[in-house]
């Protein structure tokens, strides 16, 4: 009896003192002088397209500090950002950033980069949208075909343009069109589902592109082959970047998240926000668009 | 074929070599989170099951209903509550928890309570209740009491114990909403699985998840173990 309590309190506690020398070298794995952490609320499409990893060590190492990246939807990341638990949020979604800051979480909102929307849908494209110029005609002979159609259905940036093209045509999505289907899920599984199912979805560039591979029966529809050749300007898809501010949330870190937000945009960076993705795909998955940029490539 | 081509392709021994780099930490954060968690749910759940079943106490079959009703309660549920405790705009924020360790272990300590209490609860009562009697008759103290008793329901507890392990390591909703996700700091093999899912990676996800098969599979061995040795 006596025993049963030794062997287990001594093997829970040894248990214990493993875990925590394990979490240690978990949690820690590079302990110089303490950098300071900044926590940048963005959404997947940033992150799944690798842009991040391929750009934050620069940061990281120019200002001594880690970036805790948190991906998730544009509205979780501003929902983060106006509960102070995110330093600075860079989405996609003029209209809801704009909200964010004349809510107060934010003083001001700084242009970053852009890509765009496309239409894709299966081969056979069986409601004959190949080749139209604007997203806003293919949507109505998707809807006119009742052709299969996938729907981020996640309050996403991308998910807000899908619903403000189907109100364009004066149409609010509903479950009883059994055409269409509102999956509450990433673009990556929406693509999956669409390249399952047969079905048009509307996508950002980047993550078709980064997907492609995985997706062999879903092609480019509306939209054009790169950004260029994009005749529908409705459909290019500005990021914004906002440092949370700190007379509404004083525990945010806006010294190194006003850091960060100078640094996206110096010219420098927005360089290497234009190069990336070239090699890989011959084509940038971003196009740099901050002030700064601009006025240095009018 | 064009499987086949991707699995050889570049990128992708590239990503897979780049992802098994990473691997280390993400399994000995998995063990880390859920083992603390499953520590402190054994330590609160133990001595609490084991107390319901010797000595009920008014309301009992309301506190078991809501034991029992916390056996089903979805992890991003309990995230979502440790979320808005922890935020900073939350009445806890001020411990500075949220997207670290500490916050995944308080939600999965919370998710693997009801389990413990409930299981326990079970095991215990199914002892004969002369045994207690006995022990109490040699002049034990309620703790020893305990302790005996709960050495004589060992297999049940044990059962507890596996059973809420499984279902915290197994576990996505939670650890992701308080955890967030972060590479090398609050990723976990859940939610890596989630992330490589989302990226279209379904051969790397489905690697992880034998990893995880494999993890839950040796822990469960030495609990196991764990439970026999204390047995003799």
């Amino acid at each position: 009896m006596r025993r049963l309590g030794y062997t287990v309190s001594s093997a829970l506690i040894a248990l214990a003192l493993l875990l925590s020398a394990c979490g240690q070298s978990a949690a820690s794995p590079t302990a110089t002088s303490a950098p300071q952490t900044l926590r940048l609320a963005t959404t997947t499409s940033t992150d799944d397209s690798g842009l991040l990893d391929a750009i934050l060590p620069d940061f990281e190492a120019k200002y001594n500090a880690k970036v805790d990246v948190v991906a998730v939807g544009t509205g979780q990341a501003l929902e983060l950002g106006s509960k102070g638990d995110a330093d600075v949020v860079l989405v996609h979604s003029r209209k809801a950033e704009d909200q964010f800051v004349a809510d107060g979480h934010a003083k001001e909102r700084f242009d970053v980069m852009y890509n765009d929307f496309i239409v894709v849908g299966p081969k056979e494209d069986p409601a004959r949208i190949a080749g139209m110029t604007t997203a806003k005609d293919a949507f109505k002979a998707i809807m006119d075909a009742q052709a299969t159609f996938a729907s981020r259905g996640d309050k996403s940036g991308t998910n807000t343009k899908e619903l403000s093209l189907w109100a364009s045509l004066n149409i609010t999505p509903t479950a009883e069109m059994k055409w269409y289907n509102a999956l509450g899920q990433g673009m990556g599984e929406t693509l999956t589902f669409a390249n399952e199912q047969e079905a048009y979805t509307l996508s950002d560039r980047g993550t078709y592109l980064a997907q492609k591979d995985n997706l062999p029966d879903v092609v480019i529809l509306v939209g054009g082959n790169s950004l260029e050749e994009n005749k529908d300007k409705s459909l290019l898809n500005p990021y914004g970047v906002m440092a949370v501010d700190p007379d509404k949330h004083p525990g945010v870190n806006f010294d190194l998240a006003t850091k960060f937000v100078e640094w996206i945009t110096s010219v420098e960076e927005q360089q290497k926000i234009f190069d990336y993705g070239k090699d890989k795909f011959g084509q940038p998955l971003f196009y740099p668009s901050s002030a700064a940029w601009k006025a240095a490539h009018p | 074929m064009e499987r086949i081509d991707r699995l050889t392709s570049v990128p992708f021994v590239e990503e897979t070599a780049l992802m098994l780099s990473s691997l280390p930490p993400i399994v000995l954060l998995s063990l880390y989170v859920s083992g603390l968690a499953l520590i402190s749910a054994t330590v609160i759940g133990l001595p609490l099951g084991a107390g319901l079943a010797l000595r009920p106490v008014p309301g009992q079959r309301f506190i078991v209903l809501l034991i029992y009703t916390g056996m089903g309660l979805p992890p991003v549920v309990v995230g979502l509550a440790v979320y808005m405790l922890l935020s900073r705009s939350g009445p806890l924020g001020g411990l500075n928890w949220l997207f670290t360790p500490a916050a995944m272990i308080t939600a999965q300590t919370i998710i693997a309570l009801p389990l413990v209490i409930g299981l326990t609860m079970t095991a215990v009562e199914a002892v004969d209740p002369a045994l207690r009697l006995q022990v109490r008759a040699l002049g034990a103290t309620p703790a020893q009491v305990m302790g005996a008793v709960l050495h004589e329901a060992r297999t049940g507890v044990m059962a507890a114990i596996v059973a809420a392990f499984g279902g915290i390591i197994s576990e996505v909703g939670a650890v992701m909403l308080v955890g967030g996700n972060i590479a090398g700091k609050t990723r976990v093999l859940t939610t890596a699985i989630v992330l490589e899912t989302r990226q279209g990676d379904f051969e790397l996800a489905l690697a992880l998840g034998g990893v995880l098969l494999g993890l839950a599979f040796v822990s469960n061995f030495l609990l196991l173990r764990l439970g026999r040795l204390a047995g003799r």
